[in-house]
């Protein structure tokens, strides 16, 4: 809707005309907000002077939604949430539900799991890398990065039959085992990422405009940074290393070896750096994770979980039963709740299951980091220019979905 | 359109016509992204994909510019003015595309916070499906709306009952 200057004015309690100042809203449409976000912002001259983030305008009632879905159902929906890093949104639920389950899936079906989120870490940072960049007004640096993600969304529709969303992991396994022919794709990605990840650095480094706008904008300081919950790439480019893969290791992360890149200036810049840094991470875990991959079974031999393979079905009557209690009915899961955390690509990702003891969640909440991450936007633009709120909103990497769910 | 039958290089068509074509290939359409989809429609402008081939990447920030809405995503009640207000600022002619499950029929998101399909909002020329489309959906999706407006347009103005025609079906 339009609002009229007098409306917005009323909207922030500001008293019309106070000093001269300008109010200005910023969204929901706005090619910079990433999403749907609406920013209103009073203005002195170029100067910000006060700012308030507008949420909810992608409210979906997510949390709602999974108390009428199955447990396995919901492996389609939390991909919804964070829909740009879909797979580890689906990591973060399986895990939860997985832990209230009492179940621990094969140490194959732990390294698949670690290797796609991984991936979908890269992809996550590709469109904040060329998003974050366009706003900056550079154009070139997108086309870039999207080339490469496409080759990490062929990877999933390969292994799962689906680009963008594509819930391959399941309670108490996986859709099915990686395909035939898929190690040789991935290997051919592994090697030819790092040639363009030093692309991008070329695009950008040394571009003056880059420097000059991502250097000493939209810094808060650590205390405020700790006070409002950030957590992520965020929090590792004010110094303080907090990775829940390093100090929670789950799905198997304590095998693997990979450093958590920080920075201490905590400004746009260090979170870019912070950000490239990781992506060279990520691609180590990978490339560990299917040289190190271990044979054996992809889901857990429990079929009052997971389903029967479609041949046992043909030849015994227990599978077919069980095949069909798990479509129809669904798996019970045991009264009680849980909070599973993963570190998703803007923070810790964390998820709440309350069980009743049926095969629906009794309540689910699903901690977004981006909303955390957000809610110090008025903190970080404060006494900036209007321009530096572009480049504040580009480096919190927030989604929407996530925030409002 | 027919030739003259000999080798001066001349076409005769209706203003109308001609009109249709040059809208058809060249669609502007609103910058607009709401949720997952619209990853989606950023991929399909982007280099693989490469949606300029058919004329429709000129993605324009304000809606006074653009002549096609793209919704991509799940449209919130609190989000459904801001859609009708975008789309009333659009000059005319304009056209909607309703991206995916979500805004064609409010998806597997049956519950109060989602309005149940765009066309409650705005009414909409072509609907892909698709949870979210792929970018080659959403190019079919194009092309028939490109088809649609060479074969006449939509000379109806709004309110209008949701149009029928779904992309791929």
């Amino acid at each position: 809707m339009a609002y009229t200057q007098d409306q917005i004015v009323s909207q922030m309690d500001a008293e019309p005309g106070r000093g001269g100042n300008m109010v200005l809203n910023l969204g929901p449409q706005h090619p910079s907000t990433h999403g749907v976000l609406r920013v209103k912002v009073e203005l002195d001259g170029e100067q910000v002077v006060r700012s308030e983030p507008v949420i909810g305008y992608l409210h979906t009632g997510i949390e709602k939604t999974f108390e009428d879905l199955m447990y396995q159902q919901g492996c389609m929906l939390a991909p919804r949430a964070d829909y740009v890093s879909p797979i580890i949104n689906n990591l973060c639920w399986v895990l939860g539900v997985e832990k209230l389950l009492g179940i621990e899936v094969p140490k194959r079906t732990q390294y698949i799991r670690v290797l796609f989120a991984e991936l979908s870490r890269i992809a996550s940072h590709l469109v904040w890398l060329g998003t974050s960049a366009m706003d900056m007004g550079a154009m070139s640096p997108f086309f870039y990065t999207m080339q490469q993600r496409e080759l990490i969304l062929d990877l999933n529709e390969m292994a799962a039959g689906y680009r963008m969303n594509p819930s391959y992991f399941r309670v108490g396994g996986l859709l099915q085992d990686l395909p035939p022919g898929f190690p040789e794709k991935l290997y051919a990605f592994l090697d030819g990422f790092p040639h363009w990840l030093a692309e991008y650095h070329e695009l950008l480094d040394r571009n003056p405009i880059w420097i000059e706008r991502l250097q000493h904008t939209a810094r808060i300081s650590l205390e405020q940074a700790l006070d409002y919950g950030w957590t992520g790439p965020l929090i590792r480019a004010l110094g303080v290393p907090l990775d829940l893969r390093k100090t929670h290791p789950y799905s198997s992360y304590e095998d693997f070896d990979f450093d958590v890149p920080t920075e201490t200036e905590g400004d746009v810049y260090a979170r870019y750096k912070v950000r490239m840094r990781e992506m060279e991470e990520s691609l180590k875990i990978v490339r560990q994770a299917m040289d190190n991959m271990p044979d054996g079974p992809w889901r857990v031999a429990d079929e009052k979980i997971y389903p029967p393979e479609k041949t046992e079905i043909r030849q015994s009557m227990e599978a077919l039963i069980y095949h069909f209690k798990l479509f129809s009915e669904g798996f019970m899961v045991p009264p009680g709740d849980v909070f599973s955390a993963v570190e998703g690509p803007k923070g810790v990702l964390g998820c709440y299951v309350v069980s009743e003891g049926s095969s629906r969640p009794y309540r689910v909440h699903i901690r977004g980091p981006s909303f955390y991450n957000l809610q110090a936007l008025p903190a970080m633009i404060k006494g900036g220019m209007l321009a530096d709120i572009v480049a504040a909103i580009g480096s919190l990497d927030i989604v929407l979905g996530e925030v409002d769910r | 359109m027919a030739t003259v039958d000999d080798d001066r290089p001349v076409l005769f068509s209706s203003v109308k016509k001609l009109s249709a074509w040059a809208r058809s290939n060249s669609l502007w359409p609103a910058q607009f992204g709401l949720a997952c989809c619209a990853i989606e429609m950023m991929a399909t402008a982007a280099s693989r994909f490469d949606l300029s081939r058919f004329g429709a990447e000129v993605m324009r920030a304000s809606p006074r510019q653009a002549d096609v809405m793209i919704v991509a995503g799940r449209v919130c009640q609190k989000m459904a003015p801001v859609v009708r207000e975008l789309y009333d600022q659009m000059p005319e002619p304009k056209w909607v595309i309703a991206m995916g499950a979500c805004a064609s029929c409010g998806g597997v998101f049956a519950n109060y916070a989602v309005v149940q399909g765009v066309d409650r909002v705005v009414p909409v020329d072509i609907y892909v499906p698709g949870c979210p489309p792929s970018p080659e959906g959403l190019i079919e999706g194009v092309m028939r709306l490109q088809k649609k407006i060479r074969e006449g347009g939509r000379p109806v103005l709004p309110p209008v009952p949701p149009a029928t025609e779904v992309a791929g079906a």
